[in-house]
């Protein structure tokens, strides 16, 4: 092998636009070269040229060329289109140029020497025409099935790859995965650079697709195998190994909607970020639970994204309805997004590409999941236990709080996740029944809740028609009590209470009415002796009156007799009148 | 694109079924490969088509729109346009007997 002497030259690379793949490959496709994408029928390989040139026209600013061998420039079309791309308008604005091959062996004779010129005159049309800097070729390999001389066509695609190289195009070549080689007629050889294998793979009857990328010539890259997603979008890869625990801790407390339970937690309810399971056996309120952690989210004013792997949207907000969480005016305002899909829609990876996808998205504060249980249907136990790892170490980098909740069964120990992931949790809240006197009630408590100090107490919960509510479960008398054996045992207290009550009062009011008796008799003594002291004024008066006119009438009587006046009588007499 | 060549036309061959054969020989420029192929065609269609043939060659370096066209890859490449169906071969026609079997010829002469 020649190896080209340039020492200074850093690998130039062009970014694909494929979301995940510039990650993988640390910035894209090697420049100016063409690079092999090889995997069996219906692995992605067109698709993935396709948003190559297409991401490379929209994004880029680089034209590009799809030269197709095998579909026909309306299928493209089509195919296009349901990635969002108009394909006849990038046409005619010059961003894309197609050009369609088409090789009919029965009208082909093959008589002496050729040569592939045709081809490059036609691909280098086609550049020219757009000044195109991708080129696409889909499946040059048809040129073996077309025509029969192997010879040539070795001899000038290797011709092809250097022209393409000399013309800087940065190109994809696909290929048809073969038996023993990479491809059914070893393009790899002639494309060295780079080559990436897509795989389509079924387990289970749940299909996924990876990527991987087998070589990249002085590059360092990703080398797993990557699941990817095809959708509306197109490719999406997520590099989506564990991603470590280094990650920045919130100490802000947000509120889990029930005030009671924000009281059980330190009063603050969870940490940010942080990750809370809700594992119960069915029917007792982990959905409910979740719809008001959701709707407390939303009063916040924070997104708050909703996979729901059991029930339709629509049905989670009537049921919500029911016990008045409003959870539509959410979803109208933009702050609530539901997710649903089923669980054996497809397999784990794709489960966790969806969500990453999702996330990446919406950007919520709170992502929950009811329940995870269900995807233990999609997969093996550590593979669910994988999944979620990854999972739970994305949503922590990002800060997103999360509530999941997981369906335990009748069977076995309450305190074991389906998943085993005890261990990724922060705080685990479990969900009970509580039998008792012919009643199943709700049981709450607080299994574990890292750094914070949180109650022991178990409460009982309560579904009302204004949410969730939670009730201190009777615990007098050395025995643990809910529902209706709880009600009448409080009734008989409250009674017994009502009686001691009524007994203190009636002593009050007695004594009271003593007071007020007691009261009335000095008043009516007062007034008795207030009123003899008035007579006894009233007589002393009289009496004083009586003496004054017993005095006047004497001195009349000393007038009358002409006697001879009094003189102390007569002065007083005098000052009398001249008083009045 | 140029008419290198149009059959000689025999005066008094006017017949009604008689077809022209209608031939486009795509070359890119002055190749041996490509001269080759001419010289033979010629020569071919002089003895087995005499008077009723047309050659057209088109060279792709300066008409290469023209290439999609007829779906040339290869090259050089004849096409048989006339009479139906088409038919191509490409190569330089060194193998008289192949291309007497590609043009369909021997019935048409024999």
């Amino acid at each position: 092998m020649v190896k080209k002497k340039h020492a200074v030259d850093v690998l130039e690379k062009c970014p694909t636009g494929i979301k995940g793949l510039d990650e993988i490959t640390k910035g894209g496709l090697p420049r100016g070269r063409p690079t092999l994408i090889c995997g069996g029928a219906g692995s992605g390989k067109t698709l993935f040229a396709m948003e190559f040139l297409m991401r490379g026209a929209m994004d880029y600013g680089e034209p590009g060329v799809f030269m197709t061998f095998e579909e026909t420039p309306e299928d493209l079309a089509k195919n296009f289109i349901s990635l969002g791309f108009d394909l006849h308008d990038m046409m005619s604005r010059g961003l894309i140029a197609m050009d369609h091959v088409k090789i009919e062996r029965n009208e082909i004779e093959e008589t002496g020497e050729y040569d592939l010129e045709g081809l490059f005159i036609r691909l280098g049309n086609a550049i020219d025409s757009i000044g195109a800097k991708r080129v696409v070729l889909d499946t040059i390999e048809a040129l073996f099935a077309g025509l029969s001389n192997a010879a040539i066509i070795r001899a000038e695609l290797r011709r092809l790859f250097h022209w393409l190289k000399d013309r800087g195009m940065t190109a994809i070549v696909t290929g048809e995965s073969g038996d023993k080689m990479l491809t059914r007629y070893g393009l790899e050889e002639y494309v060295a650079d780079c080559v990436i294998l897509l795989d389509f793979r079924i387990d289970e009857q749940i299909s996924t697709r990876r990527l991987r990328i087998i070589k990249y010539r002085g590059s360092s890259h990703g080398s797993d195998e990557y699941p990817f997603l095809i959708d509306e979008s197109g490719l999406s890869i997520l590099p989506i190994t564990s991603l470590g625990l280094d990650y920045h801790v919130s100490s802000e407390r947000i509120s889990t909607g029930i005030p009671k339970l924000d009281t059980m937690l330190a009063g603050k309810g969870f940490y940010r970020g942080s990750t809370i399971l809700v594992s119960g056996t069915a029917g007792t309120g982990k959905t409910s639970m979740s719809a008001t952690f959701a709707e407390a989210a939303c009063r916040r004013g924070e997104r708050c994204l909703f996979f729901a792997f059991e029930e339709s949207p629509s049905q989670i907000i009537r049921n919500m309805g029911s016990i008045g969480i409003d959870l539509a005016r959410w979803v109208k305002k933009g702050l609530l997004k539901f997710h649903s899909a089923r669980p054996s829609l497809y397999g784990l990876e794709m489960h966790l590409l969806t969500f990453h996808k999702v996330i990446e998205e919406f950007n919520p504060q709170v992502f929950i999941v009811d329940p995870i249980s269900n995807l233990s249907a999609a997969g093996t136990a550590s593979e669910v236990k994988s999944i979620l790892t990854r999972l739970i170490d994305y949503l922590k980098m990002k800060k997103i709080s999360t509530f999941l909740t997981d369906l335990t069964h009748f069977t076995g120990s309450l305190e074991h996740t389906s998943e085993e992931i005890s261990s990724l949790i922060d705080t685990w809240l479990l969900l009970r029944d509580i039998e008792l006197k012919g009643e199943r009630n709700r049981g709450l408590y607080i299994l574990k809740s890292r750094g914070m100090a949180h109650s022991n107490q178990i409460q009982e919960f309560l579904l009302t028609n204004q949410g969730i509510d939670l009730i201190d479960i009777y615990t007098g008398s050395g025995e643990v009590l809910t529902g209706s054996a709880r009600a009448t045992q409080e009734a008989d207290e409250k009674a017994s209470a009502l009686a001691h009550r009524r007994e203190a009062d009636r002593r009050l009011r007695e004594q009271e009415r003593k007071r007020n008796a007691l009261e009335t008799k000095i008043a009516a003594l007062r007034a008795e002796f207030d009123m003899e002291t008035e007579e006894v004024d009233l007589m002393a008066e009289e009496e004083r009156k009586k003496q004054a006119v017993l005095a006047e009438d004497r001195l009349d009587m000393d007038h009358l007799r002409k006697g001879k006046p009094s003189a102390p009588q007569a002065l007083r007499s005098k000052k009398k009148r001249r008083g009045e | 694109m140029k008419a290198v060549s149009s059959g000689k036309r025999k005066k008094a061959k006017t017949d009604a079924t008689e077809e022209i054969w209608n031939l486009r020989l795509y070359v890119a420029g002055q190749t041996p490969k490509s001269i080759a192929a001419f010289t033979n065609l010629k020569k071919i269609c002089e003895e087995h088509l005499a008077g009723k043939y047309r050659i057209e060659v088109i060279d792709l370096l300066k008409n290469p729109q023209l290439a999609k066209g007829d779906q040339i890859i290869a090259i050089p490449t004849l096409v048989r346009k006339l009479p139906e169906p088409l038919k191509k071969i490409i190569g330089d026609l060194a193998n008289t007997e192949r291309v007497l079997v590609g043009l369909d010829i021997r019935s048409v002469s024999g």
